[in-house]
Order: C-alpha cells, then sequence, then structure tokens
C-alpha cells in the first residue's frame, strides 16, 4: 500500500520537490496535487518575458497536464483549499473534494502586496504575480495607453519595462530616491535610471500614494504631495506576503511565513512546507533560486532518507530588461568593518562594486558589465580568500592567470561555439537545453546535453551558462555533491573518511548513507582515490571501481584497442630499448608508432589480448609501464642539462631521472607531469607543468601548479633551494598535500586557485615541519602499496588479473 | 531458432565485472552484479560502439567507458535522457553455470 502524499500549491516550489522525490523514490507516494490557477506548473520567473511579448505562455510551462498523467499525479487545478483537518489528516477544497495524507506539502508560494489605500479595489488595479495578471495588462494595453507601476523594485521594473513594449505609457512610482534599493547602491541605482529614462520609461521617486480614484474603474492615483497622474492601469509591485492563510487556518506555527526547520518540516511532523511562503531561520525568500536547494532537502526527507538540511542560499538578483546589464549580491553596501573596491567608467556605463570583508569578498553590484558575476559569486559562495587574486579582482577572471576554461567568458562566444569538446556540445546546445527542457542544474545539463560529463574541465564554463541564461534564478549549489548517489561533497566524504577511519567504499557507503548499494561510475573512482590515498596501509584497492585504463594499465583507443607506453625515465633512452620497442611493434603489427610529448614512444592499436605478451618483451628488455593511462605521475620530461648544453648549469636529466623513480607508480587526484630544465632557457617547459624544477647556477628553483592543455597555465614560483635531496623533499611534500587534499579529478592548477597558492606556499615553504611528515607520508605511502612493483611485469609474468585479458569463451 | 549456450561459470566474471564472449565477428558483453545476477548485452554502446564490457557496473547497468552513457543490462536500452539500444540476450544460471540464449 503507498502512502499518501499532498501536495497544497501547484507552482514551481512544490512541483519541484515532487519531482525530486519521483526521482528518488518513485514508488512511495500516491501524490494529489491542489493548484489554485487554471494551468499546469510553469516558470513564473519567465512572466516578464511574456510581457514583453519575448515567449508565450507555452514556452514557460515547466510541467503540462500530460506530465501528471505521465507521472500518475492527481492534479486539482482551479482548485483552493479550504482546510485541513490536521487530526484525522484531511484535505479539504472549495469543490467539495476531501483528500486524506500521510504527509502534506504547503507550497502555497506568496501574493502580491497590495496598498490598502482608498481604490485599491477597483477595476484596474492589480499585482504582478500570475498569467492571469500578464492577460489583464496586455488586454488594457490593446485599448487603453497610460499605466502607472507602483513598486521601482525588480519586478516593479520588469512590468513596467513589459508594458513599454506593449506600446503604453508607463510611469513608475518609487517610495524611495533609488531603484531597487534593495540590491542597488545609490550610484548604480542613478545610472539604471538613466538607462531605463532613455527607454521610456517615467518616474516619479520619493512619492507615496495616498488614493486611487475612479468611476467604476480606475482613472486617476492620487499622492501625498497632492500632485496626481491619469492612468487607466495600476500595477502593484511593491513586495510580496507568504500566503500563510491556509496555514495559520488551521494551527500551525507561523511568523512572517510558516516556520521550518533545515529539513522544511513545520511544527507538525506530517506536514512539511517549501518556497515563498516559508520562514527558514528568519529569512524569507523571494527569489526562485533557493527553491531548488529546499526542494532537493525536503524530497530527501519525504523520501526518509533522512539526509541532507537546508542551511539558506546566497541569492543574486539580475534584472531580465533588454540592453540593460545589472547584477547584485549580498550585502552590497558594506558598513564600518568592510571595505570596497570600486571601479567607474560613466563614459562606457559600467560601474562595479566587491564588498570585502575578513579578505573576503560578501557582496557585489555590477552595472554595465556583469560578466564576472557568476565568479564573484562563486568566490562568495565558496568563502575563498581573495588575498592572492586581489590586485585582478576588478578586472574578471578573464584577467586571472587562469586553469581550465576558467577564464574563456561564455556570454562572449558564439552559439557555435564549443563547450564540451570531449563530447562536442556546443553553446547553442546547452542554452536551448536549458531554455526548452526547462533545467535549472549542473546535472540537468549533463543528463541532458552530455555537456560536462566527462573529463569535467568545462563544468566552469556551463554554470556560467545556466547563470547567465536563467539569471539570478540559478543557484549553484553551496558544496556541490560527488554525484546523484549522495548529498554529500567531495571534502565532506574525505574527511568523513579520515575521521571515521572508513578504509573501504562499502564502509563509506554504508556510513554516510549512500543512496544505493553500489554508487555509480562516478562516485565509485573518487571514493576509491579517497580511501587509498588516505589509508594507503589499511584500505585495499577497489579493482571495479578504477576506470578501465587503471584496471588494463594500458589506455583505451575509441575502437576498443589499447596504446602501450613504456617508462624512458628522465627522458632518456638507449639502443637497447629501442631496438625492444621496435621488435614488439613488428612482432604484433602495430603501424602506429608514435612520439609522445611526455618524451616516450607510444604503440597505438594493441588488442587487449596481446597486452601481456607485448609488456612481457618489453619487460625482458627491462621496460616498465609509463602510466601513460592514469591519474598518476606520467614523466618527468628533461634537457640534457650541463653535461651537454653550453649553457647547462646543473645536471638535468639526472635530477629528473631522481624525481621520476620518486614519484613513479603513485596513483594521484589526476594525472601529473614534471620537468626539469638546466637553465632558465627551459627548453624543457618546466614552467608549465605540475611540478617543475629551472635549474639555476646557484641551484634549483621549483615551481608549482602549471599545465599545458585546454588553457595554458603557467607556475607559480615556490622557492629556490641549494641541493638536490632538497628537491625531491620539496617534490615529495608538494605529490602528497595535493595527493591528500585536492579534489578527485583535480588537477594542481585549479586546486591551487581554489585554496590559494598561499596556503600551498605556507604548507611546504615556510613550515619545514609540515614539510618533512608529507615527503615523509609520501615515501610511506610508496612503500606500503608496493606502487613501484611493475604493474606490467603482475601481468604479464606473475598472472595478476588474467580474466581482464582473456575472452569468457570463444563460439560460433 | 534459439539454444542455449553454456559461456562459463558465475565465478569466473568479477563482481561487478564483465568478460566477453566471442561470437563470430561479434562481441557478447556478459556481466555479473553485486547480487550475482548475469547479464548479456552486445559489446557495443549505442552512442559510438565503446566497448561495454570495459564499462563501471552499478546495480543493473553500466557506464560506458568512452563518453559515460549508461545502458540498462537488463534490455540494452540506454538510461536517462539518452536514446538507444544494443542488443541483449536472456541468461540463466544451473549449478553455477551461464547459459545464454543465441536467436
Amino acid at each position: 500500500m503507498k502512502e499518501k502524499l499532498v501536495v497544497i500549491g501547484n507552482g514551481m516550489a512544490g512541483m519541484r520537490t515532487v519531482e525530486e522525490l519521483l526521482e528518488i523514490a518513485p514508488d512511495k507516494y500516491e501524490i494529489t496535487v491542489f493548484g489554485a490557477e487554471n494551468y499546469g506548473n510553469y516558470n513564473r520567473i519567465l512572466l516578464s518575458p511574456v510581457l514583453c511579448g519575448e515567449k508565450t505562455i507555452d514556452e514557460i510551462m515547466l510541467n503540462d497536464e500530460q506530465w501528471y498523467e505521465d507521472n500518475n499525479v492527481t492534479l486539482h487545478k482551479g482548485v483552493k483549499v479550504t482546510y485541513v483537518d490536521r487530526k484525522s489528516c484531511t484535505v479539504t477544497a472549495d469543490n467539495g473534494t476531501t483528500q486524506t495524507y500521510d504527509r502534506l506539502l504547503i507550497s502555497t508560494g506568496s501574493d502580491p502586496f497590495i496598498i490598502p489605500v482608498p481604490g485599491h479595489d477597483l477595476p484596474g488595479v492589480i499585482g504582478f504575480r500570475d498569467i492571469k495578471d500578464v492577460d489583464a495588462m496586455i488586454e488594457t494595453s490593446k485599448t487603453r495607453k497610460r499605466a502607472v507601476v507602483i513598486g521601482g523594485g525588480l519586478l516593479g521594473l520588469e512590468a513596467a519595462n513589459g508594458l513599454i513594449k506593449q506600446g503604453m505609457d508607463v510611469t513608475v512610482v518609487h517610495l524611495m530616491d533609488c531603484l531597487m534599493e534593495r540590491q542597488l547602491d545609490d550610484i548604480s541605482g542613478e545610472m539604471l535610471k538613466k538607462s531605463l529614462e532613455a527607454q521610456g520609461m517615467k518616474f516619479k521617486m520619493k512619492s507615496s500614494t495616498t488614493e486611487i480614484q475612479g468611476d467604476g474603474k480606475v482613472e486617476k492615483i492620487i499622492f501625498s504631495d497632492g500632485s496626481e497622474i491619469e492612468t487607466d492601469l495600476i500595477v502593484m509591485a511593491v513586495g510580496i506576503r507568504p500566503n500563510i492563510e491556509l496555514a495559520k487556518k488551521i494551527g500551525l506555527h507561523c511568523e512572517r511565513g510558516i516556520v521550518v526547520n533545515d529539513t522544511l518540516q513545520t511544527y507538525d511532523p506530517k506536514i512539511y512546507a517549501i518556497g515563498e511562503c516559508i520562514e527558514h531561520r528568519g529569512m524569507l525568500y523571494g527569489l526562485v533560486a533557493p527553491l531548488f536547494e529546499m526542494a532537493k532537502v525536503c524530497a530527501n526527507h519525504l523520501a526518509e532518507y533522512g539526509i541532507g538540511i537546508y542551511t539558506g542560499t546566497v541569492t543574486s538578483t539580475k534584472l531580465k530588461v533588454t540592453g540593460i546589464d545589472l547584477f547584485s549580491a549580498g550585502d552590497f553596501r558594506g558598513d564600518e568593518t568592510t571595505e570596497d573596491i570600486v571601479v567607474r567608467d560613466a563614459s562606457r556605463g559600467v560601474y562595479k562594486k566587491i564588498v570585502i570583508k575578513d579578505e573576503k569578498i560578501i557582496g557585489a553590484v555590477l552595472y554595465g558589465d556583469t560578466i564576472d558575476g557568476s565568479w564573484y559569486i562563486k568566490l562568495m559562495r565558496e568563502a575563498t580568500n581573495i588575498t592572492d587574486i586581489r590586485d585582478a579582482l576588478m578586472f574578471g577572471q578573464g584577467h586571472l592567470g587562469d586553469s581550465g576554461h576558467g577564464g574563456n567568458v561564455v556570454a562572449n562566444m558564439s552559439d557555435d561555439a564549443e563547450i564540451c569538446g570531449c563530447n562536442g556540445v556546443t553553446k547553442g546546445d546547452v542554452v536551448n537545453a536549458i531554455t526548452v527542457k526547462g533545467l535549472f542544474t549542473l546535472e540537468d545539463v549533463r543528463a541532458h546535453t552530455k555537456a560536462s560529463s566527462s573529463c569535467g574541465s568545462c563544468t566552469g564554463l556551463v554554470e556560467q551558462l545556466l547563470e547567465t541564461t536563467l539569471g539570478g534564478d540559478y543557484a549553484a549549489p553551496e558544496a556541490k555533491s560527488i554525484c546523484g548517489c549522495t548529498e554529500h561533497s567531495h571534502d565532506y566524504v574525505r574527511e568523513q573518511i579520515r575521521n571515521q577511519k572508513l578504509t573501504s567504499i562499502s564502509d563509506v557507503y554504508k556510513k554516510l548513507n549512500w543512496k544505493n548499494n553500489d554508487g555509480c561510475a562516478a562516485c565509485r573512482m573518487s571514493v576509491n582515490y579517497y580511501v587509498i590515498s588516505t589509508w594507503p596501509e589499511e584500505s585495499k584497492d577497489d579493482y571495479q571501481s578504477r576506470f578501465i585504463n587503471e584496471r588494463a594499465h594500458a589506455n583505451i583507443q575509441k575502437d576498443g584497442t589499447y596504446s602501450v607506453i613504456p617508462r624512458m625515465w628522465g627522458g632518456m633512452t638507449t639502443p637497447k630499448e629501442l631496438r625492444a620497442i621496435a621488435n614488439v611493434a613488428e612482432k604484433f603489427d602495430l603501424d602506429t608508432v608514435h612520439v609522445t610529448g611526455g618524451q616516450r614512444i607510444g604503440l597505438y592499436g594493441v588488442k587487449k589480448e596481446e597486452l601481456p605478451l607485448i609488456w612481457k618483451d618489453l619487460n625482458d628488455e627491462g621496460l616498465v609501464s609509463g602510466h601513460a593511462y592514469g591519474k598518476a605521475l606520467r614523466t618527468v620530461k628533461t634537457c640534457v642539462g650541463k653535461e651537454w648544453c653550453r649553457f647547462g648549469t646543473q645536471d638535468s636529466t639526472g635530477i629528473g631521472i631522481k624525481l621520476e623513480q620518486l614519484s613513479w607508480g603513485s596513483w594521484m587526484p589526476h594525472k601529473f607531469k614534471m620537468a626539469a630544465s638546466g637553465c632558465p632557457r627551459n627548453c624543457a617547459e618546466a614552467t608549465i607543468k605540475d611540478f617543475g624544477v629551472v635549474c639555476v647556477d646557484s641551484g634549483y628553483e621549483l615551481h608549482i601548479g602549471g599545465n599545458g592543455g585546454i588553457k595554458v597555465r603557467a607556475t607559480d614560483f615556490l622557492t629556490r633551494v641549494d641541493t638536490e635531496e632538497e628537491v625531491l623533499e620539496y617534490a615529495a611534500a608538494f605529490c602528497q598535500i595535493y595527493r591528500e587534499e585536492a579534489r578527485y579529478l583535480e588537477r594542481t592548477a585549479p586546486w591551487i586557485e581554489r585554496v590559494g597558492f598561499t596556503y600551498v606556499k605556507e604548507s611546504i615553504v615556510d613550515d619545514v615541519e609540515k614539510r618533512k611528515q608529507l615527503a615523509e607520508r609520501f615515501k610511506f605511502s610508496q612503500k606500503v602499496t608496493r606502487s613501484q612493483d611493475d604493474p606490467w611485469t603482475d601481468r604479464s609474468t606473475n598472472g595478476v588479473d588474467a580474466h581482464e585479458f582473456t575472452p569468457l569463451k570463444v563460439i560460433g | 531458432m534459439s539454444s542455449w549456450i553454456e559461456v562459463g561459470l558465475v565465478e569466473d566474471i568479477p563482481v561487478l565485472g564483465a568478460r566477453v564472449v566471442r561470437n563470430g565477428e561479434n562481441d557478447i558483453a556478459v556481466f555479473r552484479n553485486s547480487n550475482d545476477e548475469i547479464f548479456a548485452v552486445n559489446d557495443s554502446c549505442p552512442h559510438k560502439k565503446g566497448k561495454l564490457s570495459q564499462g563501471i557496473v552499478h546495480d543493473k547497468s553500466v557506464t560506458c567507458p568512452l563518453h559515460n552513457w549508461k545502458i540498462d543490462l537488463t534490455n540494452g536500452e540506454a538510461l536517462g535522457p539518452d536514446i538507444g539500444c544494443t542488443g541483449h540476450y536472456a541468461t540463466k544460471i544451473e549449478g553455477g553455470k551461464i547459459l545464454i540464449e543465441l536467436k
């Protein structure tokens, strides 16, 4: 017998919760929804574009009636719930329908606040809240020309803009002397007013309404200073009030909204509430972004999984008025404990202000150039220390020495620009999917377009697209969960693995309440890495949680064949090794022999069954795995150094070989490359490697956090040391702090940008003790995991994992 | 005409792993999940022919190693918003031996 869930309110919050619930517990409830409006669930925030004539009602539908049918959800539309008997758990509606429940979800949203001045109930006075209001505005504009909008906030300005687009003459009346004073400071407010005036909007500032007059319909509005304006339509957009009428009537505890705890539960444990009708930790939310975070948590508790709490949302605002770029987030006014960084360029119409407290961004206002809004809000949410990037902060992310795709600004890209190079997804594809399919989260976009679902390096770009497409309606989750199998973030999971001494994937899944026993491809690989890197001695590597390349110790190619790349220590080889490689290439008919970028030789087109045979031949001549397939130390590139080069200052090949001997075989969060150059001419390109050594006459310069790849990032200079021993100690310490602290699949460059170069430098340069301990732990891990037993020898000679390389059976 | 062919023992396949059965030109991927259930599908992802036998197995599905499509092992259909199907085969276990139905 299914339990019964009744939802009061057929809006975005309630339906998002139902969708999340159907995803995780599709068979738990028989669901009934009551909606006062005569429609399915539509995207309320897109009412402005509908009013402007840029979109139609059909285009903003999120769940049409077919959806309710397909998902076995009973919808009573155009029906208002009048009473809930909490003793018998029965809901009664105004058409006489009754329905019992096991759990009740209240998502009644909010109502526009109508100022109770005389005449407020005349026909022609409306709010701006639903399809009915939009219809009324469009209808009026067909025959009448004059409109007044009361309220110069976000909603009021969008309404006024829409009415102008419909050909009306519009005056905005505002109580304060600054527009959108909850989002803008005086300067940006004034810039906005000027731009809107240029588009034909009129303003009456610092004015309060005393009366609305008219004979059977609105004709005139009168203000406290005695002035008046003749008008045919008045739109009140002075704020919203949580709709808590029903909740109060049935005795639920309400303050300004229905009071809920961090699981979205009201004071009646059977009743949950979500959306604009609630009050959470003293906050009311009138924007849509927080709803999605709430819905996730609420669905989780309705499904009785019992994990996930809602702790509030950092919201940001964007005005949906064509031609005006405006962004605002957090505490943008500041006080005596904060400092501002401000850029003001009147002729370009640009104003940017960032408010900083304790070296962290707590608020921002951007006008005219909002491209970096999503970046600032990310820095805010993650409470990133901005000391290291302060000088470039105002100029935007594009001016940082950034890694990955970070610096590309999506707003400037054309629709056919490729966002996800792995899966060939263009900007147009992503934007289209977001708008047509009504997507709101990164996971949604990944599932529908595949963008950002492979290597993940374009995740930032996809998030920017969500931000720019949805505006303030997109809320990047505060800490992203590893995948859909859990609510927990990478950092939390790793912390628990350490604190609770969890030494296997199944322990982690059990203790941290994973949603399913097996996890998925994404979380199994991550969690396996965290377990083995945290507990090298106590844990056992889980074979089936390795990507195929790390199981087969070779790189899978697109046709299902593999590549073989033996290690060439420090880029050095011998005639004997070259002969061995040539021999296997001929013996196994491998036509493609390629010199790789990492100073090695790759053989391509190898059949899987033949891998152990090839490895055997190579092993016999002393060659071992190059780990060219792994999230591991790849190569150490070198130049010939002082032994041959007339400019060489130190033995760069020698140090390269020692570095490779130290670190080969160690599993890392992502691939890891090193290089050693014999002089500052830097022929080995050490300053675009994860760890680079540049020899100088007086010793060795050490550099960290570089990469080639999609977006080149040059290294940060770490320090200069005198001896080879010190180079090796620093290298070991750096490898280990990266292994212990970076998230799985995060390369050193984005990791360093996330935690700050200063932190890394303090940890391994300033703190001598910490450096020595890190280096010790690295060597310990190398030893106890026997990571330098050649995996190829194990498989070619010692019979390890034989099943991997032989068919189960050959038939036909 | 269909026939049941024995291809090996359940224990020949690692838990949450897969093995390949060569059937002439065609490879069949045989999977074992954490409940010791056995599934068989064509070893070719409907997306770009990735070898599903090389993927990561979870529950009753496998994630293709090439582009992360998820395939339902019970019927060979792509899961989630992806659309496509690779052929699947009925399987049964008799006395620890795996049998696959070939048509």
